[in-house]
């Protein structure tokens, strides 16, 4: 069962008298459960996909239907509701909130997006913590852990809703190789136990690899799709 | 809510530095409020405490005209038996008047036998007239101020012209109604301090006294001073009086009396209002810092946290919220103030208190200012600051709550 599906999307951003078309009539759809990669190089328009398929944009053209609802209607609150219920982010630079500690970045949705009571917040909290190995570091502030565990705590804020899709902007690209494959293993395994599917973007080769489904996009065009284990759509 | 303040109180020690200076500069416009208006409350006070409570009263009712021409001292303008007693009736029937005193104005001539000047006195029942204007009595610098018939209590800067001391006997001489003179032996029974404002140089003698020089077959009264129980419900028992004074017409239907609160009475009420007037300014000041000052700051952070404000706004967070969270901070930084400010301020005031302060007014020397900070004005500053900070917050508060998220993340 597909939780995107995506039907000749089109974005164009215009910058006064200049139109720039970052999408143009891509058609593709996301299985529930699976890892999916958007690989290609900078400026080709992964950043723009993942930001329809986030609810943070709205295309231009073209039909996207996210677990069945068609986001593109969505009004600022509705999206806004929507992503807090449905969607989990993580970012290329973390971007953790600098004043709170490790338990409370990951705490932060539950309390300010879905109001969850507090005994169930804790046990969720706590749980996510020790999936992502962070259980002992849970007191310190953004500033005093490393760029891995940065990610590792993303991670279980962007799964802590348990939403259906996790969205994941170049999560290695502030990385070491080792940290990012670490990372995306994590992101596998809780894939596995939670069967949340995760859509990440990247345009490094080595970390590819890590994606069930590999889509390459190249100047705004789906080029092809590729199935870990060999198929290969064109 | 808790999470929103928390998160607030946080944001703010984030910026230790800037918070702490905006705070101070709230602060101290809170201090400047507090203690300009107490310093000034008391000065007020104190200055309309010795025009009503040592000259004037706080009151006064006269015959209808008598107050335009109270310069001439206008005999013929002085209340009958029967309008006396109409007023005496209506003053004893309302229980918010504390004391009244029926006076004769007179002008004349005094004399110590070998020069002479021009005086102005009240003619007065001294028990009476000390019950309602009792710092009266304070004002006797020599003598006593028993103001027996026969007695007069000279102002100071005749007394010193004259070179009269107690004991000395006086003439004074005074036109009468009708326009013939008479005149009467004084002995001086005190001297008393020339106060400021009008009625601060006139003598005193006793009401029989006057109303034998004037020739009255019996007293007719020029003024009633009346001291009320609450100096603060003035204008009430103002209103009240005025309306029962009302009634009282003559035949042609028109007003018998009228009645007028110091504040017409006095020149100084004009000070008064001018106080009244920079204590508005300063307000209006106060205002303007904790604005400035308070939207300065929220859009300074609004700006620097663009990239979390799209990170909260992505993964869910209501515009409402993060509204709440700005406004909070705006909130946060006014209450921060305004509690140092108050808390500093009282400080200030008790030491103005402490160092007794003093200052004159007119010939009047060695008033001590007491401020006092009535919980009133810090109600009302709190109110106005934190309402205040409310307002400079919330458009960088709606600013943050409307940022696209794609926009705000893109921000570095």
């Amino acid at each position: 069962m597909a939780i995107v599906e995506a039907k000749s999307l089109c974005k164009t951003y215009d910058t006064g008298e200049v139109s720039v078309r970052a999408l143009n009539d891509v058609s593709f759809s996301i299985d529930a459960g699976s890892v999916v990669s958007f690989i290609g190089p900078s400026g080709s328009g992964k950043t723009t996909l993942l930001n329809l398929i986030g609810c943070l944009d709205r295309p231009t053209a073209g039909e996207l239907l996210i677990d069945g609802m068609d986001v593109a209607s969505l009004d600022r609150k509705q999206s806004a509701r929507f992503r807090g219920k449905n969607i989990g982010f993580i970012f290329q630079d973390f971007n953790l909130v600098p004043i709170l500690t490790v338990y409370e970045n990951v705490e932060y949705p539950l309390i300010m997006v879905l109001d969850t009571p507090a005994a169930e917040r804790k046990a969720l909290v706590r749980e996510l913590l020790e999936e992502v190995g962070m259980a002992d570091q849970q007191r310190k502030y953004p500033d005093q852990i490393s760029g891995g565990q940065k990610q590792r705590v993303s991670i279980a804020r962007a799964l802590v809703t348990k939403p259906k899709l996790v969205l994941a902007d170049e999560p290695t690209a502030n990385l070491d190789h080792k940290t990012a494959h670490l990372i995306l293993a994590l992101m596998k395994k809780i894939r596995a136990e939670l069967r949340t599917t995760f859509v990440f973007s990247t345009h490094d080769p080595k970390i590819v690899g890590e994606a069930e489904v590999i889509y390459r996009i190249e100047d705004g065009v789906l080029m092809d799709r590729q199935e870990q284990g060999g198929r290969r759509d064109g | 809510m808790g999470n929103t303040l928390k998160m607030a109180v946080r944001n703010l020690m984030r910026y230790k530095r800037r918070t702490l200076l905006v705070a101070t500069l709230i602060a101290l416009g809170v201090i400047a409020v507090q203690v300009f208006v107490a310093s000034s409350s008391s000065y007020k006070s104190l200055i309309i405490s010795q025009i009503t409570d040592a000259m004037l009263g706080q009151m006064q009712i006269h015959k209808k005209g008598y107050l335009v021409s109270v310069e001439n001292v206008p005999l013929n303008l002085n209340m009958d038996r029967r309008g006396a007693a109409t007023i005496e009736g209506i003053l004893d029937s309302l229980p918010e008047i504390e004391a009244y005193s029926p006076r004769i104005r007179l002008g004349g001539m005094i004399s110590n036998y070998a020069e002479t000047t021009n005086i102005r006195l009240y003619g007065i029942s001294p028990e009476r007239e000390y019950r309602t204007v009792p710092l009266l009595p304070k004002r006797l610098m020599s003598g006593s101020a028993d103001l027996k018939p026969g007695e007069i209590l000279v102002p100071q800067l005749l007394a010193r012209g004259l070179g009269l001391k107690v004991g000395d006997p006086t003439v004074i001489i005074a036109t009468n109604k009708d326009g013939s003179v008479n005149g009467k032996q004084f002995v001086v029974g005190g001297i008393v301090e020339s106060a400021p404002g009008p009625g601060g140089r006139d003598g005193y003698i006793n009401i029989t006294d006057a109303a034998e020089l004037l020739r009255m077959e019996e007293p007719e009264i020029s003024e009633f001073a009346i001291h009320l129980k609450r100096f603060d419900r003035l204008d009430a028992a103002y209103e009240r009086l005025a309306a029962r004074l009302g009634q009282e017409v003559n035949r042609e239907g028109k007003p018998k009396f009228e009645i007028h609160t110091w504040e017409s009475l006095a020149p100084f009420a004009n000070i008064a209002k001018m106080i009244d007037l920079m204590t508005v300014f300063i307000k209006i000041l106060l205002v303007a810092i904790v604005l400035v000052s308070v939207m300065d700051v929220m859009i300074m952070s609004v700006y620097e946290r663009t990239r979390e404000i799209g990170t909260l706004a992505a993964i869910g967070t209501m515009p409402g919220r993060i509204l709440a969270t700005f406004v909070s901070e705006g909130i946060l930084l006014g209450v921060f103030g305004v509690v140092i400010g108050n808390i500093l301020a009282l400080a200030a005031i008790y030491a103005i208190r402490f160092s007794k302060f003093t200052f004159s007014f007119g010939m009047k020397e060695g008033f001590i200012l007491m401020p006092r900070m009535a919980m009133s004005d810090v109600l009302f500053v709190s109110i106005v600051v934190i309402g205040v900070s409310v307002i400079g917050s919330l458009q960088p508060a709606l600013k943050a709550s409307r940022m696209e998220p794609i926009k705000a993340l893109k921000s570095v």
